[in-house]
């Protein structure tokens, strides 16, 4: 982590991620963002509010309600030098624009031979637990992890945001950025002012423990975090992972840290079949089984089509941090 | 926990395979992916790596013994596993069988021995181990590495986990109190039970065997897998095709110019040499099309005439001959074909061909001319209508058309066939085809 200076502010996620795009539009003319309502409104939650104002309608540019578009332009705009910032306004939005995103941003670079790049950053808000219901509150990760060629990141922390939102415009690859929405302002933290980057692919260690390792990422690292401590007061000793990057991942992490706890639990909110936690389990079964002494367990989203608006529906889903606890306590006991 | 090893499928056309040699003996320690046998199927011998580490206690299929794919050849228990399933063979057979009827010794059996037990199987039923607590059956895969490592007793763990589960933790601490008593008969340990002795012995070639007189005496040189079906291959196919035989004089001057003329820039830019062979195997697979009964195999229902023209090609290696294949050998030009046959011969040489490459000829090539033969009677390539080998270049002296004498290249081309499926004027009129055409090759044809 290149970090210019040793000077904080404190910020909050929506805030990390406004002063990111603000100094990217003002240090780089390549850069430009793009989307529904980013520009007269100021995004939805205010993001880039006074944006169009400073930087004009050129470089903050308001779209259809089209997602598909968004992305394909942008894709063209990428190849052809510039470093569009797209925005897709909700997760749950994204879907038409999933065939410009995986058959052709992810491509670019294999099809072209190398000739083309697509050095593409697509921002999105995702995630439930706040009365979202069924259109404003999906996760998507698991949707494209799957697809090589394609960069995804989720970080959950100011600090990690901003190195890692820098990270996604330099890169030369197109990256999904997603922010989690029930962190935007719940989350706050030191963030080291000027320049920096986070390397992609990197994941951080939020805690140190020696009894059982917790890999997560998004809204629940802070949940897990906070079970972690309150276990830490009753002796046990756990291991926060965040993942930051879902792709690349980092293995060397992942292991080093079940090699070490032995045990291993995911936590994640997006359901749990075919998940990001399916992955990170059977990287630790073919590369440690022989460091388990137990078997690796998955608390995470349940298998229905959406987040209910009901109150009682909602809470079913998300996971609260008593049950994060309770599974933790049971796997260092076992 | 023991592991049934089966067959592979080697190629998605095969069906059986053949176990070679056994690289190891039962009792040997495996690590995973190790090879432990070798299988050979067709001509191909494959050494099967092992998918999980661990000891092999049982071979089923024994070196000769030819099964289907998918049949069982071998049982390994991996170490550190849970106790097997109760023997078939009861405690007092299994003490009963006699020590030789192990076919090696089993590595534990020393530290065994030494403890009273007098075979490998003894343990399980005379020191009540196997009794041992259901818990054990149930260890994380960190406790048995960890007992292991340790050479910690895990019936003299006290578990603290869940239900009074062994953990890690447990592990390591009893390792710190020092190795117990007990340690050298640990249920990891413990040697694992004998094999059943497989009283099948492989089946022997059928086919009565000739009298010669008694041998004079001499050394037997073993014969390997490849050598006895090589043996095999041509004993078939001598017996069932009547070979005829034919051959013409070609003069390939023209061609050994256009060769010579291109084969350097052709290994520059290629990467392989180009020799006479990718010319020969192009005129003849023309040839072949003109006269497809060529490119056939007898069967008892009529002749076959294939579709595709599949050309074998002989190649030699130190100990056997193979002869991968050039599928669809007519969708090359001369240059595909020295590329197509560079890799395949590479490919052969290095010992890394499947058995698709070598499945599926229709008609076989052979450069016997690159030993420096001139003349030789090929044995069919059996289920081939045809084979023809490309005699060594030389320089004669020839009359030509208009009676002078000449120096020309000359080589011969040597045809056997399958007289059942062709007679001698269909045979000779190929012959001719490809002699005009390989005679028609000179410098600044298309490669």
């Amino acid at each position: 982590m290149a970090v210019a200076s040793t000077e904080t502010t404190t910020l909050n996620n929506v805030e990390a991620v406004r002063q990111t795009l603000y100094e990217a539009l003002k240090n780089d003319p390549r850069t430009l963002v793009m989307g529904e309502d980013v520009g007269a409104r100021g995004n939805v939650f205010l993001i880039t509010k006074g944006f169009i104002e400073e930087f004009g309608a050129e470089r903050v540019i308001d779209t259809p309600l089209a997602e598909a578009s968004i992305v394909g332009i942008a894709i063209g705009m990428a190849m052809e030098g510039l470093r569009p910032i797209a925005e897709i306004q909700f997760a749950d939005f994204i879907y038409p624009a999933f065939n410009q995103i995986v058959g052709e941003a992810a491509k670019t670079r294999y099809r072209s031979n190398g000739d083309y790049t697509c050095p593409l950053v697509i921002r999105t808000p995702y995630g439930g637990g706040i009365r979202g219901a069924l259109s404003h509150s999906v996760s998507i990760e698991a949707l494209f992890y799957h697809v090589p060629g394609l960069k995804i990141v989720a970080p959950s922390f100011p600090a990690d945001i901003k190195g890692l939102l820098n990270a996604a415009i330099e890169d030369p690859d197109p990256v999904l950025f997603l922010e989690h929405k029930k962190t935007y302002r719940s989350v706050k933290g030191e963030v080291p002012t000027g320049h920096y980057t986070i390397p992609i692919g990197k994941a951080d260690v939020k805690k140190a423990g020696t009894q059982l390792t917790v890999v997560s990422y998004g809204l629940y690292v802070h949940q897990a975090l906070d079970a972690a401590r309150q276990l830490e007061s009753e002796g046990l000793s756990v291991e926060v992972i965040d993942l930051r990057s879902i792709r690349p991942m980092d293995r060397t992490t992942i292991l080093e840290s079940v090699r070490k706890t032995r045990k291993l639990l995911i936590v994640h909110e997006d359901n749990k079949f075919g998940g990001i936690g399916a992955e990170v389990s059977a990287m630790v079964v073919e590369d440690a089984f022989f460091d388990l002494d137990a078997p690796i367990r998955r608390l995470c989203g349940p298998d229905v089509p959406a987040m209910g608006y009901a109150l009682t529906l909602e809470e079913e889903f998300m996971i609260p941090t008593s049950r994060m606890a309770e599974a933790m306590r049971d796997l260092v006991a076992f | 926990m023991s592991t049934t090893i089966t067959m592979p499928q080697l190629g998605e056309t095969v069906t059986e395979g053949t176990v070679a040699q056994w690289l190891k003996k039962v009792g040997d320690s495996i690590e995973k992916y190790e090879s432990f046998v070798e299988v050979t199927t067709d001509k191909v011998n494959a050494e099967v790596p092992s998918p999980v580490s661990g000891v092999l206690t049982q071979i089923i299929a024994q070196e000769g013994q030819t099964v289907p794919t998918g049949a069982p050849i071998a049982v390994i228990e991996e170490v550190g596993g849970a106790p097997a399933p109760e023997p078939t063979t009861s405690p007092s057979e299994a003490l009963a069988a006699p020590l030789a009827a192990t076919p090696a010794p089993v590595p534990a059996s020393a530290s065994a021995a030494s403890n009273g037990h007098a075979n490998g199987a003894a343990p399980r039923g005379g020191n009540g181990v196997v009794n041992a607590p259901e818990i054990l059956r149930r260890v994380s895969p960190a406790v048995r590495r960890l007992a292991r490592e340790h050479r910690v007793d895990l019936v003299a763990v006290r578990g603290t986990g869940q239900n009074g589960r062994i953990t890690a933790n447990d592990v390591l601490a009893s390792a710190s109190q020092g190795p117990s008593a007990a340690t050298a008969t640990s249920i990891l340990e413990a040697p694992l039970p004998a094999p059943t002795p497989d009283a099948a012995k492989p089946a022997t070639a059928s086919a009565p065997k000739p009298s010669y007189g008694a041998p004079v005496p001499g050394e037997t040189i073993p014969l390997s897998q490849a050598r006895k079906i090589i043996a095999q291959r041509m004993v078939d196919s001598k017996h069932t095709a009547p070979h005829a035989w034919t051959m013409v004089e070609v003069d390939v001057s023209g061609l050994w110019k256009w060769r010579n003329a291109e084969k350097e820039r052709f290994q520059r830019d290629h990467g392989y040499p180009l020799t006479l062979l990718p010319f020969f195997v192009h005129a003849a697979v023309q040839s072949l099309k003109a006269y497809p009964l060529m490119n056939a195999r007898f069967t008892d229902e009529g002749i076959l005439v294939h579709r595709e023209i599949n050309v074998g090609l002989a190649v030699a290696l130190d100990s056997n001959l193979i002869v991968p294949v050039i599928r669809d050998a007519g969708q090359y030009s001369i240059s595909g074909l020295a590329v197509a046959a560079g890799k395949l011969i590479e490919r052969a040489r290095a010992g890394k061909l499947g058995a698709d490459d070598l499945s599926g000829g229709t008609f076989t090539v052979n450069n016997t001319g690159a030993n420096g033969s001139v003349l030789s009677a090929p044995i069919l390539n059996g289920g081939q209508a045809g084979i023809v080998t490309m005699e060594a270049v030389v320089k004669r002296p020839i009359v030509t058309k208009d009676d002078a004498i000449a120096i020309r290249s000359m080589m011969n081309v040597c045809l056997s066939l399958d007289h059942r499926v062709v007679d001698g004027a269909i045979a000779s009129a190929f012959l001719v085809d490809l002699k005009k055409r390989l005679e028609a090759m000179a410098p600044g044809g298309t490669l």
